[in-house]
Parts: C-alpha cells; sequence; structure tokens
C-alpha cells in the first residue's frame, strides 16, 4: 500500500488519468476495427460457403443451366457452360496479355532510355486506373457494335485490363535479377538479345509465372469488362470464341438479378467454385514467388 | 563488487581525507573542483541492486549493483558489447518496448521500485529523461519540437516563455531564435542533438540520460555538449554512456566501469566491475580490468 | 572496340558500337512496340469513346451534366443523378473507411503481437481478393435485409432528425447499401498501404516520443501521423478512385433510380452503375451515345483521381530523404 502511494507521489504526472484513458480508447477502438474486418470477412466467405455447398454438386459442375418451370421432374442443372466460358475467355486474355506485358517490361527493364521508360510507365499506370466498366464500354464501341459479341472481344477487354498488371510485376522480377549475369554474358561477347532471352529470361521465368497466375485469378472473377462483350449467351456448352459465350461473373451476375430462389442457390454455388478458384490458385501462386524469390536472392 | 559505500557521512569524509593523489594526470581528470564535491552531500537518485537484464534467454547484464546520485555526471563506459546502452535504458524504462525483455533484481529511484506493478513507464519517462545517439529531431519546427512534451502535458501556459528558456539551457536559443519556424532538421548534426535536449529539458525531468550523445557529432560539437553537461548538472542527474574514455574522463564525477564476462555455458554478458569517483577509476583503479582497459591495454 | 566496354547495366541507352547485331535490332523494335501498346490503347479509349459519346455530346452539350432525367421515349438523358450518386457513394464509402483502415493499419503495426498480425493482416488483404459480383451476390442477399431490417430502422430512430436518415423502406437497395458495400471494397487497400507507411516510420523517432513521456497514441499522433501525412492522402485518394469506378457490386445494390434524394436509404445510382445496368443494350442511338456520355465523365473523374494520386506520391518520396 505504501509502496504505491510513494509511487504514485514520486511519478506524479500531468493529466496522466486522461492521457491513460484516452490511450486505452484508442487501443479499443483500434482492435475492434480489426476485428469488424475480419468479422465482415467470415460472414462473407461463410454466406457463400454455406449457401453454395448445397449447390455443389457433379451435376452442378458439369451440366448446363435448365429453367425447371415446376412442371415435370426438376432437371439437374449447371453451370458447365460458365466453367467452361471462363476458361476459354480468360485463356485468351492471357495469351493476348502475356507476351505483350513481358515485352513491354523487357523493353522498360532492359532497353529503354531512362525518360521514355518513365513515360511509358505512366501510360501503363494510367491505363492501370481505368475502371474496368470503361473498359468494358471501350471495347463494346470498338469492336461490336455492328460486328456482335464473342468470346475473343470479352478475352481482350481482360486482356486490357491484365496488361498492366502484367508488366510491372514482370519488370520487378527482372529488376531483381543480379547485372552481375548481365554483365558476365556480355563479357563472354554475347549479343544484348542473346543476353536478354537466354540468361535474364529464365533466371525470372517464376516470377513471370508468379505475376501471371495472380493476374489471372484477379481478372477471372472481373464481370464489368464482360457485361458489353460476351453475355448474350446459349444455354447449351459452346466453345467457339467467335462466339458470345458464358463466364462465372456473368451467370452470377445475372443470376442474382433474378428473384428465383432456386437460381440465387445457383448463384451461391457458383461464387464459391469461383472464390475457390482464386484462393487457391493465389495462394499456390504466392507460395511459388516466395520458393523462387528464395532461390533468386540466395543466388546472389 | 568495488564501490565506496553508499551512506551519505561516508562519502564526504573520505573526500576530504583523500584530496587527489599525486599520481594523476591534470590534463586526463574532469575540471569539476574538488571542493564543491567535497562539501556537497551525496544524495541518492538511483539504486540498483542486483540488475539482471535478459533479451529473451541471453542476460545482456548480469548483477549489477550500484548507485546513482544527485546533481552529478555519472559514466557509463566499457568495451562495445558491455551492456551499456541496455543498463541505461533500463533508467528509464524503454527497453520495455521490446517484446522479449525482461529483468530481474530491482532499480530503486528514490526509494521506489522503478518497475514496480504500479509503476506506468509514461510516468518514468517524465521524470527520466533520454537523449539518443543519433540526434532524432521530430519533422517538426524547431518550435514544435521543443513544445511536443509540453502540448503533451498541458503545459500550454507560456508555451513560448517555456521553449525559449528549453533552448537557452540547451545553449541553442541564440542560433536558432530567429528560426524558430523551420524545420528541426534543418540544423546541423550538432545543432540537432542540442534541440533533443532542448526537448527534453523542456518538461523539467529530474534525470537525464545520454547514450552516448556526442558519438555521432564533430569534435567542436561534442565539446559543446561536454561544455552542455557542465552546466546542466546544476540543476539535473545526467548519466551518460559513452565508449570515449577521454569524455568520461572530462565529464564525469563518478564513473562506471562495464565489462563483459563468460559465463558457465560460454555465453557472454555485461557485469559492472568497478564504480567509483572519476579520479580513483582513472588514476587508482582497484580491479585489474579497470586499469587495462584505462591505460588502453584493451578495449 | 571491345564488347566489354558496352554499356552493361541495367536500363541501358541501346548505343550500337562494334558489329551491328540484327538480333539486337529485332528485340528493340518487337520490345518497344509492345511497350507503345500502353500508350496506343490510352489513346485509342480516349478516341472511341469520345467519339461514340460525340452525338449526345452534340445534341446535349455540358447541359447534361445538369439534367435530371434518363428517358428513351422523350429522348432525354443527363448525368445530374449519377454525378450526384457517385459522389455520395464514394466519399460516404471513403468517410466511413479512412478512419477504420488506418485503426486497422495501426492495430496491426503498434498494437498486435507478432502472432496475431500475421493471423489478421492475410485475412483483412484477402478481402481485397474478393470478385466485386461475389460481394454484390452477398450485398443482395445477405447485407441488403440485414441493412433494412435492422441497421436502417436502428439509425432512423437514433438520428432521423437528420434528413439523410429517412425510414426504412421495404426493398432493401440503397445508397446506404452501396455505400456499406464500397467501404468493404476500398478498406483493404487504403489500410494496406497505410500500414506500409506506418511500418516506415524510423523507430528512432518513435523512440524519441516515447522517451518524453508519450503515451503510445501520443506517439502516433505527433510523430507517425504527420510523418506519414502525405501517403495517407494517397492511400485515400486511391480508395476514392476505386469505389468511383466500381460498377457491378454498387449496380446490385443500389437500386438503380434516378432520382436524387438526401434520404441515404433511398435507391438510387451511379456513373459506373448506370452503365452497367444497361448492358442489355440500348434501345436508340442517343441512348448508347449518352451511355458512352456518361463513360467520358467517369473517365474524366478517375483520371483525375489518378493523377493526384500519382502526383501525391511523388511528392512524398521525395520528401522523406533524411
Amino acid at each position: 500500500m505504501e509502496a504505491d502511494q510513494n509511487a504514485s507521489q514520486i511519478f506524479r504526472t500531468e493529466r496522466i488519468g486522461r492521457r491513460k484513458l484516452v490511450n486505452r480508447l484508442v487501443e479499443v477502438a483500434a482492435t475492434v476495427s480489426a476485428l469488424l474486418a475480419v468479422a465482415v470477412l467470415v460472414l462473407l466467405i461463410g454466406s457463400v460457403a454455406k449457401r453454395g455447398a448445397g449447390a455443389i454438386s457433379i451435376d452442378f459442375l458439369t451440366k448446363t443451366p435448365v429453367i425447371n418451370t415446376g412442371f415435370g421432374e426438376p432437371q439437374p442443372s449447371g453451370i458447365a457452360n460458365a466453367i467452361v466460358g471462363t476458361a476459354i475467355i480468360v485463356g485468351l486474355a492471357v495469351l493476348m496479355a502475356l507476351p505483350v506485358g513481358v515485352l513491354t517490361a523487357i523493353y522498360l527493364n532492359e532497353l529503354a532510355p531512362p525518360r521514355v521508360a518513365s513515360v511509358l510507365t505512366l501510360a501503363l499506370d494510367v491505363l492501370n486506373g481505368i475502371p474496368a466498366i470503361v473498359i468494358g464500354i471501350f471495347v463494346f464501341v470498338f469492336l461490336v457494335v455492328g460486328h456482335g459479341q464473342t468470346a475473343w472481344k470479352g478475352g481482350f477487354a481482360l486482356a486490357i485490363l491484365m496488361l498492366p498488371i502484367v508488366a510491372r510485376s514482370t519488370q520487378e522480377v527482372l529488376a531483381l535479377v543480379p547485372s552481375s549475369l548481365r554483365e558476365a554474358s556480355l563479357a563472354l561477347g554475347a549479343a544484348r538479345w542473346r543476353t536478354t532471352l537466354s540468361v535474364v529470361l529464365p533466371q525470372a521465368v517464376g516470377g513471370i509465372v508468379t505475376g501471371a497466375t495472380l493476374a489471372t485469378a484477379r481478372v477471372a472473377g472481373e464481370t464489368a469488362p464482360l457485361l458489353f462483350t460476351s453475355s448474350l449467351v446459349a444455354d447449351d456448352i459452346r466453345t467457339n470464341p467467335n462466339e458470345a459465350l458464358e463466364s462465372m461473373p456473368m451467370f452470377i451476375f445475372k443470376s442474382a438479378e433474378q428473384a428465383d430462389p432456386a437460381l440465387h442457390e445457383q448463384a451461391w454455388g457458383a461464387a464459391l467454385v469461383l472464390i475457390a478458384f482464386i484462393l487457391i490458385t493465389s495462394l499456390l501462386a504466392r507460395a511459388f514467388a516466395a520458393r523462387s524469390r528464395r532461390r533468386l536472392l540466395g543466388e546472389r | 563488487m568495488n564501490y565506496p559505500s553508499t551512506s551519505v557521512q561516508d562519502s564526504s569524509e573520505q573526500h576530504v581525507s583523500e584530496g587527489l593523489p599525486s599520481a594523476i594526470d591534470p590534463a586526463q581528470v574532469g575540471t569539476a573542483a574538488p571542493s564543491l564535491r567535497s562539501t556537497r552531500a551525496r544524495e541518492l537518485v538511483f539504486m540498483i541492486e542486483s540488475l539482471t537484464a535478459f533479451y529473451g534467454e541471453v542476460a545482456a547484464i548480469r548483477d549489477v549493483s550500484f548507485e546513482i546520485y544527485r546533481r552529478m555526471v555519472t559514466a557509463i563506459i566499457g568495451p562495445s558489447g558491455c551492456g551499456k546502452s541496455t543498463f541505461i535504458r533500463c533508467l528509464n524504462r524503454m527497453n520495455d518496448v521490446i517484446p522479449s525483455f525482461r529483468t530481474e533484481g530491482r532499480i530503486l529511484y528514490h526509494d521506489v521500485d522503478l518497475q514496480g506493478s504500479g509503476v506506468d513507464p509514461v510516468a518514468v519517462r517524465r521524470r527520466i529523461g533520454m537523449v539518443f545517439q543519433r540526434p532524432n529531431p521530430f519533422p517538426k519546427s524547431i518550435y514544435e519540437n521543443v513544445a511536443y512534451g509540453l502540448r503533451i502535458l498541458g503545459l500550454k501556459d507560456d508555451l513560448d516563455g517555456r521553449v525559449e528558456q528549453a533552448l537557452k539551457r540547451a545553449a541553442l536559443w541564440d542560433e536558432v531564435k530567429d528560426r524558430l519556424k523551420r524545420s528541426g532538421l534543418s540544423l546541423s548534426g550538432g545543432q540537432q542533438q542540442r534541440l533533443c535536449i532542448a526537448r527534453a529539458l523542456a518538461i523539467e525531468p529530474e534525470v537525464i540520460l545520454m547514450d552516448e550523445p556526442a558519438s555521432a557529432l564533430d569534435p567542436i560539437a561534442t565539446t559543446r555538449i561536454e561544455d552542455l553537461m557542465h552546466e546542466l548538472k546544476k540543476d539535473y542527474t545526467i548519466v551518460v554512456v559513452t565508449h570515449n574514455m577521454q569524455q568520461a574522463a572530462r565529464v564525469a564525477d563518478m564513473t562506471a566501469f562495464f565489462s563483459i564476462t563468460k559465463g558457465d555455458e560460454g555465453q557472454r554478458s555485461g557485469v559492472l566491475v568497478e564504480y567509483d569517483d572519476t579520479n580513483t577509476i582513472f588514476t587508482q583503479p582497484k580491479d585489474k580490468r579497470t586499469e587495462d582497459y584505462v591505460t588502453g591495454r584493451f578495449g | 572496340m571491345s564488347v566489354a566496354e558496352e554499356q552493361v547495366s541495367g536500363p541501358a541507352t541501346f548505343k550500337r558500337r562494334g558489329r551491328f547485331r540484327p538480333g539486337d535490332a529485332v528485340l528493340y523494335v518487337v520490345t518497344l512496340l509492345a511497350a507503345i501498346s500502353g500508350v496506343v490503347l490510352l489513346t485509342l479509349i480516349t478516341r472511341e469513346v469520345l467519339a461514340d459519346a460525340w452525338p449526345a455530346m452534340d445534341r446535349f452539350g455540358l447541359k447534361f451534366l445538369t439534367t435530371q432525367a434518363w428517358d428513351q421515349n422523350k429522348e432525354l438523358f443527363g448525368a445530374r443523378s449519377f454525378i450526384f450518386g457517385t459522389a455520395v457513394t464514394s466519399f460516404g464509402a471513403l468517410l466511413l473507411a479512412t478512419p477504420i483502415s488506418i485503426a486497422i493499419a495501426l492495430f496491426l503495426t503498434e498494437l498486435a503481437p507478432r502472432w496475431i498480425r500475421s493471423v489478421v493482416g492475410p485475412l483483412v488483404e484477402l478481402l481485397a481478393a474478393v470478385p466485386s459480383v461475389v460481394l454484390g451476390l452477398w450485398g443482395i442477399l445477405v447485407l441488403g435485409p440485414f441493412v433494412t431490417g435492422t441497421l436502417e430502422p436502428a439509425l432512423h430512430n437514433a438520428l432521423g432528425w437528420l434528413p439523410l436518415f429517412g425510414p426504412a423502406r421495404p426493398v432493401s437497395s440503397s445508397m446506404f447499401a452501396a455505400i456499406l458495400i464500397l467501404t468493404i471494397m476500398i478498406v483493404p487497400i487504403v489500410s494496406s498501404i497505410c500500414r506500409e507507411l506506418f511500418l516506415g516510420v524510423p523507430s528512432e523517432l518513435k523512440d524519441g516520443a516515447l522517451a518524453l513521456g508519450a503515451t503510445r497514441w501520443e506517439m502516433v499522433r505527433g510523430v507517425v501521423f504527420p510523418y506519414a501525412r502525405a501517403g495517407i492522402a494517397a492511400a485515400m485518394i486511391l480508395g476514392l478512385g476505386r469505389a468511383i469506378g466500381e460498377a457491378i457490386a454498387v449496380t446490385q445494390v443500389i437500386g438503380n433510380s434516378v432520382a436524387i434524394n438526401a434520404d441515404l436509404f433511398a435507391p438510387g445510382d451511379t456513373l459506373a452503375s448506370r452503365i452497367a445496368g444497361q448492358y442489355q443494350g440500348a434501345d436508340t442511338a442517343l441512348q448508347l451515345s449518352s451511355l458512352v456520355y456518361l463513360a467520358v465523365i467517369l473517365l474524366v473523374f478517375s483520371l483525375v483521381t489518378n493523377i493526384m494520386a500519382q502526383i501525391v506520391v511523388r511528392r512524398v518520396a521525395g520528401r522523406h530523404q533524411v
């Protein structure tokens, strides 16, 4: 008791009670905020998991959508066409964006004069900031109006979204390749192009793959670019890139709009599949990235 | 452990009888007049009792015990790695910010356990201020740097006057009085350090801890800091860690020599080897390790 | 001229010395063509969008911005409702998201023990990976009913004297729902940027404040916030830009109404959301052109916020050379 009294005498500090209270309040507020964010995430993922799990089945993944009118036997309905369509559209997007993105990064990181590089980088940054819906409208008026929707036009829209991301992440990986490797190759008499292709690029491949995978995962969930380019679709499984194909995000979007609870359940199921795909792809890509970064830096 | 007895009467008698031994090199000894020390009774501020400090499982300092007296400069010297910084940061509980840190033993500040359960580090640091090795002024104006502590404490009456007084006490006022609004970072290294001292002085602590305050400064700035210590010790208790022996000899009244010892399993910890008047430490050290260090045979 | 005298390091100026190597020229040209794709796309987008908006721009001029209408029968279109909706929802979301994001960043950098940090941090980032259509789905079917059933009545009872909080409505689509959804979308962005900023504050500055006897909050307020001030502004602008451009999740929950209301619980619409809502096709050429006109306005808004964010970021990079 007395020791405490002495302590409070010696260490008497102005306004200490109030200051400690304010400090404590801020600590509480910060903790609550963090818990709130985690709670929202848990609620969100939980909803998707709970409501979507019921819809998942082999039929769901392999059959095409069927409107069950309530008469006769309900036919199994599925999202096979959306899954196939997403695969094709996203695949096309990767085919378009990856080479251009990697070549862009090579130019910016290895060959460009600094002034040119900063202008081109700025252009990519601005491109990155354009909303996906504007990109969608652009492709619509540029390619679709008068010609019709097709999967490859949707892929093109997604590719425009992917390009800055792939270019930036490839640039970062290229910058990690030690310049001593380039110097060694050039000193041996190799031409610049050979140095870049046979020495620098192989070192960076791991990181490029990771960056491309992460970009793909992100873009697979985008709906806005597809609204105007690949949304008026047929119900069966199509694979022709010259037609509009169904996609997972579009399916969810359209089903959510309807008042039919059966469609809602399907939408949850598709959302679950989509999130699972994005999560697993991202985690694998990051794990791979951590490993290849360790290897790259370890060789320094 | 070699250290003089702690009772107030004993120490003053000792001084009167000993005087300065003849083997002293005057150039090495501090300029504090011996008569001042002998007539002023030594008042206890810190009593460190068997202090051992751990980072996780490693003991940085082991079983340290000595006292620190009021209105004196106490220097902590020793080779690098002997735990000097760890020790001084215990005195204002700055080590609390390190998660794996813990201590055994006690530090009594005016007979109150500094690390007691009822003691708030915030209140401790208000009484025991600190100046760091590299000057660390805030990215604010010179005025706001000094006013920061005052604003926190709500001491806003006559803020201008308090800021001016703190800057004067830190011997910086004349150089900055026309540019108080300029950033603290626009000053030279030595000026920044004096700004940090002014910042600490503004809230009127009792003790000022200095962790190698001049080691990042040029010789001229160093001298100004040392002169400042001489001035400040009239009103404040100063504990200074320094790796520069000559500096300790110049400024300190009391000196504590720390060194590294190897434990049973080979782990290295810092221990207090000897604590005495600066004179004694440098001219008639009682421990051979001290003698080796101050004569430059090692460290 | 030996090869070793060629410039070797990183982004080098392409200087041709010694033998002419066609391979180098080919690589240079190919990659250059790829690299200007960004500029090419930007020009193409701007030109196409302006060209296709032109009929509406010609017909309505700048009055389009102040007309509140979207009627294909009367051939009258205007952006006023949507500009209003974009402003209200985006700034509303920013208002909610900023303190929450800063608080989360503080929690993760100053407060939480290491193991909590490594769990909560990734979880918050995970929120950013959720596709907007899924968030919208959740918004319609889960959040919406909760908001109309619980949150709106509570707010109306407590603060109903404010025209912002009218009586709860039977339909779960509203600007308020859109604000909540947008908040969820931008919190991960703003908080992860703030987290990086707070981690970058030099510990000697923080020690200096603590050594003066500041509480942790006083240290944060006096040292961390001023140090990170410009970065926080940039983060907020980036979050705002994200909110302005979001079409899908907003159109799913906002109610798609042309009305302008002070009541947040009323339905509304934003620029991006109106464009998305018309995806099934415009009936007339004028309607399509007006839609593209909306896209032009949206493009201008997002370019402005993007450029502002870039400026702030570059100024931050220049200042902290301590």
